[in-house]
Formats: C-alpha cells, sequence, structure tokens
C-alpha cells in the first residue's frame, strides 16, 4: 500500500514546484505592467479599450473618478446587536446601524442609529427609483423571507431563527457597505439620513401587500412584456457584448452559487456523520476489553468529535465568506440587467418621440394645404415641442450609455476586488482548518503506537 | 487480479517451502466463487469446529463504479471534452479503488489461511493453489442454498439458547459476554464509518462541480479576472484530489478495518456457538445416560455416546481458548497497525492541504499587492 502511494506524493509536490515557479512570473508581469500607466490618469477616462489584454482593462480606470473613491474611501459601516422589538406578529427586530467616518458630508465621526428591516427596503426602493434611470447600478437589498421573520416572530430561540438573524444582519452591512462604496449613492441626502438621523419616517410601501407592492409587481409585469416587444437596434458592439456577457454570467454564477450551497450542505452532514461516528467509538472503547486498545478508541473518538466542530466551522466559513457573497452577485447582476433594460426603454421613449414628431410633420404638412392658420401655428408649436424631447431623448440616451459604460467598468474592478479578498481569506480559513486537523492527529499517532 | 468482462479473475500466486507442495511456486487463477468454496468446505469440516474460521472475502462489488460508467455514456453528448475527459478520469480511479480493496480482502483470507498451523495442511486448500485448471466448482444449487439460509435461521435461534446455557468455565463465560456486546458495537461503529467516508467523498465531488463552474466562467471573460478564476479553479481542483485520496485511504485503513473485524467476530462467536452447541450435546447425552441406567438398557452405547461427546466438548474446549487468545491478539496488532496507518496518512494529507493552499494564498496576495496599492 505504501508503496503506492508515493509515486502520488511526489506527483503532488512536483505540482507545487510547478506552481511555485509559476508565481515568479506573475508577479514580475504585475510589476513590469505599472510603470507604464503611473504617467498619469488617461486623458479619455471613458472609453474602454477593447484590448483584451488584462493589464491595459484595469489600468485604464484610473481616472477622476477612481482617484477620486480612493481618496474619499474613508468609511466604516457594521451592523449589529439584533433587538426583538414587540411581540407575536407585530414583533420586529431592530439593528444597531453604526457609521465611523472622517468624510466631511457627515456631521460627525461617529453615527449610531437603529434601524429595521423594512428602513433598508425603503431606502433601496428610493435609491432605485432615483438612479436606475439614469443607468447606475443600484445594489440590491436583502430579500424578504417570510418563513424566516414568522419563526422569529413567534418567538422560537433555536439554532434555525438564531442562523437566520446572523445571516440577515450579515446580509445588511454588506447592502450598506456595498451602497456607500458608489460614490454617487455616497453623496445622496437619502443614504446619509438613513445613516445619521435617529428617526427615520416608516417605510410603508415596502410591505409585499400594500398598494404600492401590488403596482411594483404590476410594472414588473410590464416591464417584462416590454422587454420582449423591443426590438432594440444595437449600434454600439460594446453593449451587445457585454449585454451577452452579463446573460452568461448570470446562468453561470447561479450554477456555481448551486454548487457552492451543496457544498456546505455536504459539509455539514459531514460534521454530523464524524459526531456519530465518534460516539460509535467511544462505545466500541468502552466495550474493548484491551486496555491500551481501548483507551486508544477513546482517544480516536475525542479526536474525531473534535474534527467535527472543525467542519462545522469550516462549514460555516463556506457559507458566510462564499455562497453568501455568491448569492449577492447573483442579485447584483440581474441589477445590472435592469440597467440595460433601462437603457433599452430609453431608446424606445427617444424612438417613441420621433415617431411622434415624424407625424407632427406630416400633420403639419398637410394643414399647410388645408389653410387653418390658428390650427397651423398649433401644430408648428408642437413640433418644436416634440423636437426638444427628441433631443432630450437622445441626450438621455448618450447619458444613459456613458453612465453603464462607467458603471459597467467600475462593477467589474470591484468584483475583482470582492473575488481577492475572498478567495484570501477563504484559503486563510483552509489551512487554519488544516493546522488544527495535523495538531489533532499528531497528538492522537502515539496513543495508537501505545497499543502493545 | 484481472477484469475479464463480467467476472472478476484473481491472479493467485503462491510461494512456499512446504514439502506437501509439489512445486515451490504456483499461479492459478480462481475467481471469487472459488473463494466461497473453499470458505465452505473448511467450514464444513468437522474438524475445524475447534477453530475461528476466517471469515470469507465479500463478493467484489462494482455497482458504484458501474453506475457511473452508465452515467458517464448518457450525458456524453452533453458535456464538453474537458468534463468527459475528466469524469473518465474519475472513474477509472474509483474502479482502481474497489479493485485494490477487494484484491486485499481476497488475499488476506488466504493469508489467514496459509498462516494457521492447521488450516494450511488441509487438502482442498491445497488443491485451491495447486490445480492449474479452473477448479468448475459446483455452484451451490438451490436447495443448498436454502438449506444454509435455514441453517444460518436456527443458528440465531440457538445463540439465544447460548447465552442461556450455564456457563462453568470463567474464561469462556467472559469471552461470550465480550464478544456479544462487541459484535454489536462494532458493526455500528462500521456503518457510521461508512456514512463519514460517503460524506468526504460528497465534499470531494462538490469541490469538483466548483472548479468545473469557476472555469467556465473563466472561459466568458477575457480579462485579469479570468487568470484569478483559472487558478481559483485550480485551487478546487487541487482540494478534490486531496479530499478523494484522503476518503479513500480512511476507507481503507478505518472502514474496512471495522468491516473486516465485524466478519471475524461473527467467526469467533460462530465457534462459541459450536462448543455452546457441543456442551448441549454432551448434556443430553448425560440425560440419556442416566435413563439408560434407570431402565436397564443400551447402557454401553449410552456410555459411549457420553464419552464421545465429552471428548468432542474439551477438544473444542481447549482450541477454543487457544484460538480465542490468539485471535485477541491478532486484532490488537491490527487495530494498531491500522490506527497509526491511517493517523500518518491523514496528517501527510492535512500537510499536503495546508502546503497547497498557503501557497496559492501567497501567489493571490503577491498578485493583489502588484496591483493594488
Amino acid at each position: 500500500m505504501s508503496e503506492e502511494r508515493d509515486p502520488a506524493a511526489l506527483e503532488a509536490e512536483d505540482d507545487l514546484f510547478v506552481s511555485a515557479m509559476e508565481s515568479p512570473e506573475a508577479a514580475r508581469l504585475s510589476a513590469e505592467d505599472i510603470s507604464p500607466s503611473s504617467n498619469g490618469p488617461k486623458a479619455e477616462p471613458v472609453l474602454l479599450d477593447d484590448d483584451p489584454d488584462d493589464p491595459d482593462d484595469l489600468f485604464a480606470e484610473i481616472d477622476e473618478d477612481e482617484e477620486e473613491s480612493r481618496d474619499t474611501f474613508d468609511i466604516q459601516i457594521s451592523v449589529s446587536d439584533p433587538e426583538k422589538v414587540g411581540d407575536g406578529m407585530n414583533a420586529y427586530m431592530v439593528y444597531k446601524v453604526l457609521t465611523k467616518t472622517s468624510l466631511s458630508i457627515f456631521s460627525r465621526d461617529e453615527v449610531c442609529v437603529k434601524r429595521r428591516f423594512s428602513d433598508f427596503l425603503g431606502l433601496h426602493s428610493k435609491l432605485a427609483s432615483k438612479y436606475m434611470h439614469m443607468g447606475y447600478i443600484v445594489p440590491p437589498a436583502p430579500e424578504k423571507s417570510i418563513v424566516g421573520m414568522t419563526k422569529v416572530k413567534v418567538g422560537k430561540e433555536d439554532l434555525s431563527s438564531v442562523e437566520f438573524v446572523e445571516k440577515r444582519r450579515s446580509a445588511l452591512e454588506r447592502y450598506l457597505l456595498r451602497t456607500v462604496k458608489h460614490p454617487a449613492l455616497l453623496k445622496d441626502p437619502d443614504v446619509l439620513q438613513f445613516l445619521e438621523s435617529s428617526e427615520l419616517p416608516r417605510a410603508v410601501s415596502t410591505q409585499a401587500l400594500s398598494g404600492a407592492g401590488i403596482l411594483r409587481m404590476v410594472n414588473k409585469a410590464a416591464d417584462a412584456v416590454n422587454k420582449m416587444t423591443i426590438k432594440m437596434n444595437e449600434s454600439d458592439a460594446w453593449f451587445e457584448e457585454k449585454q451577452q456577457q452579463f446573460d452568461n454570467l448570470d446562468v453561470q454564477l447561479r450554477k456555481l452559487h448551486a454548487s457552492v450551497e451543496s457544498l456546505v450542505c455536504h459539509r455539514r452532514e459531514l460534521s454530523v456523520n464524524t459526531a456519530s461516528f465518534a460516539k460509535s467509538a467511544a462505545m466500541l472503547g468502552n466495550s474493548e476489553d484491551h486496555t491500551a486498545l481501548s483507551r486508544a478508541l477513546s482517544q480516536l473518538a475525542e479526536v474525531e468529535e473534535k474534527i467535527d466542530q472543525l467542519h462545522q466551522d469550516q462549514a460555516c466559513a463556506d457559507f458566510y465568506l462564499i455562497s453568501e457573497l455568491l448569492g449577492d452577485y447573483v442579485r447584483l447582476i440581474t441589477a445590472v440587467k435592469g440597467v440595460f433594460d433601462q437603457r433599452m426603454k430609453t431608446w424606445a421613449k427617444c424612438q417613441d418621440a420621433q415617431v411622434m414628431l415624424q407625424r407632427k410633420r406630416e400633420a403639419e404638412a398637410k394643414l399647410q394645404h388645408a389653410n387653418k392658420p390658428d390650427k397651423l401655428q398649433q401644430a408648428k408649436d408642437e413640433i418644436r415641442e416634440w423636437e426638444g424631447k427628441v433631443q432630450q431623448g437622445e441626450r438621455d440616451f448618450e447619458q444613459i450609455s456613458k453612465n453603464i459604460r462607467r458603471e459597467v467598468g467600475r462593477f467589474e474592478k470591484d468584483r475583482v476586488k470582492d473575488f481577492r479578498v475572498v478567495i484570501i481569506k477563504y484559503l486563510e480559513s483552509l489551512v487554519h482548518t488544516q493546522q488544527q486537523l495535523i495538531k489533532y492527529w499528531e497528538a492522537f499517532l502515539p496513543e495508537a503506537k501505545a497499543i502493545a | 487480479a484481472l477484469c475479464e468482462r463480467d467476472k472478476v479473475k484473481f491472479t493467485v500466486h503462491t510461494k512456499t517451502t512446504l514439502s506437501s507442495f509439489q512445486k515451490p511456486e504456483y499461479s492459478v487463477q480462481r475467481q471469487h466463487e472459488d473463494f466461497i468454496w473453499l470458505h465452505d468446505t473448511i467450514v464444513e469440516t468437522e474438524e475445524y469446529a475447534g477453530l475461528i474460521i476466517p471469515p470469507a472475502p465479500p463478493k467484489p462489488d462494482f455497482e458504484g463504479p458501474r453506475e457511473k460508467m452508465h452515467k458517464l455514456g448518457e450525458g456524453e453528448s452533453s458535456m464538453t471534452k474537458e468534463e468527459y475527459a475528466k469524469m473518465k478520469q474519475e472513474l477509472e480511479a474509483e474502479y482502481l479503488a474497489v479493485f485494490k480493496k477487494t484484491v486485499q480482502v481476497h488475499e488476506v483470507f488466504l493469508q489467514r489461511l496459509s498462516s494457521h498451523p492447521m488450516f494450511r495442511k488441509d487438502r482442498n486448500f491445497q488443491i485451491f493453489l495447486e490445480y492449474d485448471q479452473d477448479l468448475t466448482v459446483r455452484r451451490k444449487n438451490a436447495k443448498e442454498m436454502f438449506g444454509g439460509f435455514f441453517k444460518n435461521m436456527v443458528k440465531s435461534a440457538d445463540e439465544v439458547l447460548i447465552s442461556g446455557v450455564k456457563e462453568v468455565d470463567e474464561f469462556f463465560e467472559q469471552e461470550k459476554n465480550f464478544l456479544l456486546d462487541y459484535s454489536s458495537k462494532i458493526k455500528d461503529a462500521t456503518a457510521k464509518a461508512e456514512k463519514m467516508t460517503r460524506s468526504h467523498k460528497n465534499v470531494a465531488d462538490d469541490y469538483n462541480h466548483i472548479s468545473g463552474a469557476l472555469n467556465n466562467i473563466a472561459a466568458d471573460n477575457n480579462t485579469a479576472f479570468k487568470k484569478h478564476l483559472e487558478k481559483c479553479a485550480e485551487v478546487f481542483e487541487k482540494l478534490r484530489k486531496v479530499e478523494d485520496r484522503m476518503a479513500s485511504d480512511q476507507e481503507l485503513k478505518l472502514t474496512e478495518l471495522l468491516r473486516y473485524y465485524t466478519r471475524d467476530i461473527q467467526a469467533a462467536k460462530d465457534l462459541l456457538y459450536r462448543r455452546a452447541r457441543a456442551l448441549a450435546d454432551y448434556e443430553n447425552s448425560n440425560k440419556a445416560l442416566d435413563k439408560a441406567r434407570l431402565k436397564g438398557k443400551d447402557v454401553a452405547q449410552a456410555e459411549e455416546n457420553q464419552k464421545q461427546c465429552l471428548q468432542k466438548f474439551d477438544k473444542l474446549s481447549e482450541s477454543g481458548k487457544k484460538e480465542l487468545t490468539s485471535f485477541k491478539a491478532r486484532r490488537v496488532v491490527a487495530f494498531r497497525k491500522n490506527l497509526i496507518e491511517m493517523t500518518e496518512l491523514e496528517i501527510k494529507h492535512a500537510k499536503v492541504r495546508r502546503l497547497k493552499c498557503y501557497v496559492y494564498h501567497y501567489m493571490f496576495i503577491r498578485q493583489c499587492s502588484g496591483i493594488l496599492i
């Protein structure tokens, strides 16, 4: 048996050496690429190179926006201390939102307010209605969960409702951080009010069954129908390519998310099975009449118990680090696609305006021959009105296109950052788990050897 | 072992210095059913009633890999070339693992026989090792199989009897209690170990899917992100390999150990059963003798019967004691060896995992600091 292991182990070591040799290459590559771009921000920040070479894509974005956000990115937000207020079905959770910052737009260095879940939803809905049609990617709020919340309301203090509250708290924190990372949203008065003012008007329209809620659902349906009927004449290859990319990414990301959720589930199973094996091994040790073997088996049981705890912790890490983040990104991609749709809507409006203008012009031409001076004047006025609308529509379209390009660039950079942070943390957690495993097994080895 | 379509053929290679063998070296082909035949003939041999008979090796179980092969065949059209190649690789690894397991367990069976002073002289064992033609052993026909089944049922009823029989010998009393308790505990431990190993394999599978999904996403991107994603996919792929190997090692060292000893404990219990049977026979013969003396008829016959029963019982007790003592020693040695090997492998795998994670962690950090400020 041992002979068969060694070649496999050797192969593993070979892999390591190969990888270790690759990394100096990669590092050197990055070092070289910094130098040309440090000559300062490029003149035309928005025009993205279609060059697929990676260094260019990343460094092309060192424009004014980026420098601004780097200077001003000094804000920390934490969501903590969930407290239950009230009883029964009217109960709700209140979270403490603590903001620490040195930015001047805030009135104080440290602000602490209490907010409930519907406040967050209210904030999101205001931001979405203000900015989405301009092409800004507004971070989506965490999802509602009737089942989860009901359990909490009813007062069950069990593990699943504690987990649910923790999941939600973490999601709310990520939501706020993502929102303030957006340079425009950070300055928005609603955001400032949310973070600073002690009293906030209750956001009633976020309830699912309210009038506003139903209106939202109707609008969503209408949008979906419209999307199918609008056949946009895409003149810009960049948009076509990006649209396709995001559609693909949506599908792939959901698959990845499902795989990670499966990993979390199986790791939890592993932890349960390890615990039950530990118990069984302990009983076997008790039954064993050879003293040294009996002791060794009991020790084995203890080791497995510790390992079970390790698995649980690792599962938690899997979950909070990766799975939840992926869920956020799935929703974020939906928001991105929404913004593309807004652009389509804007284009459609522009087209409609042009059609109207054409009609008005035709009507005026007809009136020219009909000799009705007052109607003619009206027609001329209408033509001017619609010319204005067409111009506005074209401006809107250009603006939203420009905004989207910038937003997508920011999104792509942010996701690289997020990804790096997550993968580094995850690898750290894995390393830690392995350290513990090694410690436990090395402690057990002498016990096993002591069986005589 | 060789695989020939449906039947797995084992190549049994023997080297011996025993004079009872005609040649110093043999190499024959045997099938699983031949091993079973050998085991059954030994069980049925009256002479060996006082010995613990090594448990028969279980049938080679290729169900898992076969299922996977089926899935592979069905999904071939819907998979990419890389996915297909990967799955095929996995399949081959699984086949290999099952092979290793079944070869080991058949080998151990023969080794037990050859290392026991009595079994190694057995005529059938010799035939098994020497006869260079196919042992076209008569497969058990339906009646014999049913008879065997019935015998097992009677045995379990007798087991209840055994626990009731008054034991005069302290040694056997202790052994009986120990074996009965231990047997249920070890069965339970085996089942739990199997579940645990299964979970490890599931986690490895998930790593595989995650790696594939990351590669799919990377394929669509053509930025620096793509490199990151691909590196990340690599990490998960390496994790999967280690996790898989660890699960197989754990299975071989721990689960298989427990499985084997569950069967061995059963063989020891069978020995106890046979001895208890002999004791019951002896007590019956005593009663018969008393009755004969009372009636004054067939006394000589009854005396002879009683003498024989006593002889049998004594012989079983004597060899039984030896066997059970050496069984305990054997068990302790096997557990020790396997636990040590398993622990060493766990440590090795954890170290490899740690090293790989650390290397990738370092790489990512360096890439990070190269670009971000």
